[in-house]
């Protein structure tokens, strides 16, 4: 038993940051680290660098462009990103659609995209949830019905992150209304957003910000080879992608970017109040070292292409942690965090209230934190 | 990175958990506490038969050369069993002070014998409030050595040990000394502590030193460390009896009928005993992370992490124990269940060497793991 990284490891570790150190612009940097919101280009461009490493893929295979790097060299990849701070590649791309499409996908779909999910030539948006289908998310109503050589999709999707900025969306959509279960119903359908009867439509959230929409999908023809599996088996994509989105989930440097910026703060605070916030900056510090380590128990026990259903205790707490992390910053920066701007009428000077407000989600997307103990009930515990 | 146990790790924990199911089951705990030691010799000596007592020292020392592997491991073996024998007193408080004191000629002599189950000890910390007027423990050298004077309380095990590491204040600081507590001018008061163990008040009236451990700086150094080998060790005790509570909690909502249907089917109980499940994976990794840094070099580094651990072990000792008793519902709380035991012993832990508030205040003073940036 050894908690310390190899040799090797700690040489990848240093190589990640160098490249980090001199390839990241240090506006976007500037911008990541003061939560701030960044410009398409920027993120684009960032994926860009990575990918000619192959670095934009980190858990893709090498056979499929990825770097093929072990669980262990994942970790430390997106660790060194967070402390940086840069961006991630991009979750929907990387995380999402590449994994699934690697998986599932037909030769000529995987030779016709991964490489454009790579190098976010495509930018990819997420079509999963509708106004009633959340958390119960095979409950789905989207319809698709057979034409000939496509597809006839009609439907409302909702809570697409960026979709406003993708080419295209990963969807599911229900081709067998009368399946015994609503869950066999269901098909994966890959759909060009620019396809006629797509209506975009954006929705400000909480936090002022512009990030998600709401899809309307009238008469949409997509063609049959835009299907990923077999048609009915849509769901094992969806749960297959629904796992991969959990462990990549912890997001424990950004998490310690929140605290150490609330320890900045606490500092021009009178004594008093110093004390506190640094306290239960203290006691989220344990917890977070807990829980990098908790990371790598569940990262060293993985096997390839098998869930591993403690990925879900590890969403619970990281969010948790995040969650209360920026908390507590916000109550560091007290007044200085008051002022707000929507997007687009400017910027607040900290931006740590939107950031507060963005986190609320975090508990609710990829899988409620309720529905995630509901998992663990059945799955680990046997109730 | 590596949480693999080796194969003859394994094998020892097997083979202990294998003695305890058999030998130790909760009746036979339970029966201890009418004992006058609270614990048993047999069992004590079985330990010591089968290597346990000296896992951790070198071979040198009568022991197998283990480490904090093997002290972990059954120390989590400890807890699922709720042992009542004295391991942490004697095996890892006095063990390690003997380990990592100076005075070879001290551990030669006296952990073999700790190792072959001949000599129990306890370690003398703590100390009873100045304000409540009581005397502080001091010792001043004499012609034949050093003789101490003053009160400790809540000497683990206290009343059975026949050696005691009590700590003093020394002309020159700190000092650490080996008593027997038979000598003439020692006091002890034995009662039995909520947690189904027993200590002891100790009293000393110019009793003198067996032998001399550390002073001064050394001293501390020591204590510290012999602090922090305690912690390593209630931690993974913490866990092996909250994963004990944590199957005999899901059992009971699985066999427990209530409004017609088994508790395991209300969704506001399957969601606690999750609760109980994140804070153990919690308490799991710090369990490891304490015992991997037992013999870090770099004392800064050690005591952020021993405050950081036993914060997280206590913070997860309290939500798992009382979980495990409201879950059970009036079962719990009846003397006759384990699950009652369970949570006072990891009340007990939670509050031993610093309670949770402390070690967070600590690791707060400390500066914490992650510099402030802007």
């Amino acid at each position: 038993m050894d908690l310390d990284f190899t040799q090797e490891e700690q040489v990848f570790r240093q190589d990640v940051r160098e490249f980090i150190r001199r390839e990241l612009p240090e506006p976007v940097r500037a911008k990541v680290a003061a939560g701030r919101a960044l410009a398409k280009d920027e993120i684009v461009s960032w994926q860009r660098c990575l990918n000619t490493r192959r670095w934009a893929t980190p858990s893709w295979p090498a056979d499929h462009g990825g770097p093929g790097w072990t669980p262990v060299q994942r970790h430390i990849f997106l660790d060194e990103l967070h402390q940086a701070p840069a961006p991630e590649p991009l979750t929907f791309n990387v995380s999402m659609i590449g994994p699934v499409l690697i998986a599932f996908g037909s030769d000529d779909q995987k030779r016709r995209f991964l490489p454009r999910v790579a190098n976010l030539d495509d930018w990819w948006a997420q079509g999963f949830s509708e106004p009633g289908a959340g958390s119960d998310l095979a409950g789905l109503k989207t319809t698709a019905v057979r034409d000939g050589d496509h597809y006839v999709v009609n439907g409302q999707k909702m809570w697409q992150g960026m979709a406003h900025w993708a080419d295209w969306m990963f969807t599911l959509v229900r081709t067998d209304p009368g399946a015994a279960k609503k869950q066999a119903g269901i098909s994966f359908l890959l759909i060009d957003l620019k396809t006629p009867g797509v209506t975009i439509r954006p929705i400000v959230t909480i936090d002022g910000r512009h990030e998600v929409n709401e899809v309307f999908l009238d008469d949409v023809r997509v063609p049959v080879a835009n299907r990923v599996g077999e048609e009915n088996q849509g769901w094992t994509c969806a749960k297959y992608l629904l796992t991969n989105e959990r462990i990549g989930i912890a997001r424990i440097g950004m998490t310690k970017r929140l605290i150490q910026r609330a320890k900045h703060f606490a500092l021009g605070l009178p004594a008093r109040e110093r004390g506190r916030v640094l306290e239960k900056a203290a006691l989220l510090e344990a917890e977070l070292k807990a829980l990098e380590i908790t990371q790598l128990r569940i990262l060293a026990a993985l096997e390839p292409g098998v869930a591993d259903p403690r990925s879900s205790i590890l969403k619970i707490k990281a969010v948790e942690l995040r969650q209360a992390a920026s908390e507590l910053l916000l109550k560091a920066g007290g007044p200085l965090a008051y002022e707000f701007a929507y997007e687009g009428e400017g910027e607040a000077p900290h931006e740590i209230a939107s950031n507060f407000f963005t986190l609320r989600a975090a508990s609710i997307y990829g899988g409620a934190t309720e529905v995630q103990k509901n998992i663990l009930a059945s799955t680990v515990l046997g109730l | 990175m590596n949480f693999d146990l080796t194969d003859e790790q394994t094998m020892l924990r097997e083979a202990l958990t294998r003695f305890l199911s058999d030998r130790y089951g909760f009746e036979a705990r339970r029966a201890l506490r009418q004992d006058s030691l609270c614990w048993s010799r047999p069992v004590w000596a079985w330990l010591a038969g089968q290597g346990y007592l000296g896992a951790s020292f070198s071979e040198d020392d009568g022991g197998f050369g283990g480490g904090a592997v093997e002290t972990m491991i059954i120390g989590e073996a400890c807890g699922a069993h709720l042992l009542a024998e004295p391991y942490l007193a004697t095996v890892v408080a006095v063990g390690t002070a003997l380990r990592l004191s100076g005075n070879a000629a001290l551990r030669r002599a006296l952990l073999p014998k700790i190792a072959a189950g001949e000599v129990v000890a306890s370690f003398a910390d703590d100390e009873p409030s100045p304000a409540a007027g009581r005397e502080p423990m001091t010792a001043i050298p004499a012609s034949d050595g050093w003789r101490l004077s003053g009160e400790k309380i809540n000497v683990i095990h206290g009343d059975s040990a026949d050696r005691l590491l009590v700590t003093a204040a020394t002309p020159g600081g700190l000092g650490v000394f080996l008593v027997d507590p038979s000598a003439p001018g020692a006091v002890r008061r034995g009662y039995a502590t909520f947690d189904g163990l027993r200590a002891a008040d100790l009293r000393l009236n110019d009793a003198p030193a067996v032998a001399t451990l550390a002073l001064g700086p050394d001293a501390d150094m020591l204590v510290e460390r012999v602090r922090q080998h305690m912690i390593a060790f209630l931690a993974a005790e913490a866990v092996g009896i909250m994963r004990m509570l944590l199957d005999l909690t899901c059992e009971h909502l699985r066999t427990r009928v209530q409004f017609a249907q088994p508790l395991a089917r209300f969704q506001a109980l399957q969601h606690r005993a999750v609760e109980m499940l994140v804070a153990i994976e919690q308490a799991e990794s710090v369990k490891i992370y304490a015992a991997m840094m037992t013999e870090d070099p770099d004392a800064a580094e050690r005591r952020k992490a021993f405050a950081a651990a036993k914060a997280v072990i206590g913070g997860a000792a309290r939500l798992v124990g009382q979980s495990a008793v409201q879950l059970h519902g009036g079962i719990g709380v009846t003397d006759e269940h384990r699950v009652g035991w369970g949570m006072k012993r990891l009340t007990m832990i939670e509050m031993m060497l610093g309670d949770t508030d402390h070690h967070i205040a600590a690791l707060a003073d400390l500066g914490g793991f992650l510099a402030a940036a802007e």
